[in-house]
């Protein structure tokens, strides 16, 4: 099945997907790789809100190349996913605190965040490893960027509109469905048997 | 009066855009003919997507991948070149050259201070440089950007050398299973045998710079690669870890002699993106690019 969802995507949306659905979104999606979940996570533990409301919005694991242009404005130059697994130690407790409403990444990422994804409503959607100016393409604005100076163009937040971002690929699902986790169960399968022949 | 260190330095620079942009030809085949091969949707798919992204990048001059790498170049310098140590700061400025004008993604981070916003360390050591003497009056440059998420899933084992040459295989399977979808597949495996626990890593990466498919000289080795580039496509890791299409491209093997005692095998994993460009230039400032 083909979804085109729209930020922040409705919960009924959501239950709706499954592993192997491929899904495009329209609105808004915010970068975020290890230090900004950090960041974020620590900010809220102090009583204080991190400056983008993340309730139903896509999350991109993607530290983008982002160049100024000649009116000082940030464009992109290219923006594909990050390895997601990083984010694996913190990105249930982030579910849980922030509700974004779709992860988009690569790689894919483990029972932890499976686990948190079936209880909060949350999908995780796969882009192309690699496939950065495809990614590029569909952000049609720069909206904000918040920890630029302090983390850097790949750690910070860059807040971005898109349209018809995709295709991605669901691998994990509402309902604690995990593709990736069983491609390597299929991996590691076959790794005792070629060792077992060597 | 020819000024060789800035020919060195614009040469370096314009390396790192090609190796930014322009996939070597071998490597941009191969994926062009996975994308051919592969039946399942799941795995065509993201070879689609893969090809169309590396077409745009070619087309428009623009990374090919927003993680444009920690930067390191493989420098051979000949006894008549006319500078040495000026080629390193030659190289220092061309990455903070293509930095700003490719534009490179900044990715070397100090770990008290940040991030240094033009992948230059403020301790010295990135980039990072393998420097050969040779003899004659060229010096060769090859630009190398690799990939956090590849290189995390690198490995080292100092294997019992009583294992012989079954445990380097078995290593080498069980590293490439462990990155399974980590390391945007498919993958061009580099093997590093002998030395020490530093050589072994360092003959691994520059076993990845043999054009695919170009197997060791020496028959011994390349029956090896050979067996191994079968054995882990068995794997059926596939595409971006999906399990369908390629897994592994190639293995490349350098070895050197070890240790009575030792056995360090090193294994370097490069993403589908296996960037590199190299130039010679001459003693007269001439530069010649390689066939990329």
């Amino acid at each position: 099945m083909e979804y085109h969802l729209t930020t922040p995507i409705p919960l009924e949306e959501l239950r709706k997907i499954k592993i192997g659905d491929v899904v495009y979104i329209t609105g808004t999606i915010v970068t975020a790789r290890d230090e900004a979940h950090l960041k974020a996570l620590e900010l809220h533990k102090e009583g204080k809100q991190p400056p983008v409301d993340f309730q139903g919005i896509g999350l991109f694991h993607c530290g983008p190349v982002m160049k100024k242009n000649e009116q000082g404005e940030w464009t992109v130059i290219a923006a594909g996913p990050t390895t997601s697994a990083r984010m694996e130690i913190f990105q249930d407790e982030f579910i849980k605190t922030f509700h974004p409403g779709l992860i988009i990444g690569k790689g894919g990422m483990g029972a932890r965040t499976t686990k948190a994804c079936q209880e909060e409503n949350c999908i995780y959607g796969y882009f192309t490893g690699g496939a950065a100016l495809l990614a590029a393409d569909r952000i049609k604005k720069v909206i904000d960027v918040f920890w630029y100076e302090e983390l850097g163009m790949p750690e910070c937040l860059w807040v971005y509109e898109v349209e018809e971002f995709g295709p991605l690929t669901v691998t994990i699902d509402s309902h604690g469905g995990n593709l990736t986790a069983e491609s390597i169960k299929n991996i590691e399968a076959n790794k005792e048997k070629i060792l077992q022949e060597l | 009066m020819m000024d060789i260190a800035q020919v060195v330095e614009d040469t370096a620079a314009k390396l790192l855009k090609i190796a930014a942009t322009k996939l070597p030809s071998e490597v941009k085949e191969a994926l062009i003919q996975d994308e051919k091969d592969t039946e399942g949707s799941l795995g065509k798919s993201q070879l689609k997507a893969i090809n169309e992204n590396v077409n745009l990048a070619e087309t428009f001059t623009k990374p090919m991948c927003q993680d444009t790498g920690l930067v390191s170049f493989f420098v051979k310098i000949g006894d008549k070149f006319p500078i040495k140590s000026e080629v390193k700061t030659a190289l220092i400025k061309a990455t903070e050259k293509a930095t700003e004008k490719v534009p490179l993604r900044p990715n070397a981070v100090d770990m008290f201070e940040g991030n240094t916003k033009n992948n230059v360390g403020l301790r010295g050591y990135v980039p990072w440089f393998y420097f050969d003497l040779v003899e004659g009056d060229k010096c060769e440059i090859i630009a190398m950007p690799k990939g956090g998420g590849s290189s995390n899933v690198g490995k080292m084992k100092m294997v019992p050398p009583g294992k012989g040459i079954k445990g380097v295989k078995e290593f080498v399977v069980e590293a490439v299973a462990a990155a399974g979808p980590l390391a945007c597949p498919p993958y061009t495996v580099g093997v590093g045998v002998g030395g020490g626990e530093d050589m072994c890593m360092n003959l691994a990466k520059k076993a990845l710079l043999r054009p695919l498919y170009q197997y060791h000289e020496d028959e011994n080795i390349a029956s090896i690669e050979k067996e191994l580039k079968h054995i882990l496509n068995k794997l059926e890791i596939g595409a971006m870890g999906l399990g369908e299409g390629t897994s592994v491209f190639d293995v490349h093997m350098e070895f050197a002699a070890r240790h009575p005692a030792s056995l360090p095998v090193g294994v370097v994993i490069s993403c589908w993106a296996l960037r590199h460009a190299g130039a010679t230039i001459d003693r007269e400032g001439n530069v010649e690019f390689h066939p990329h």
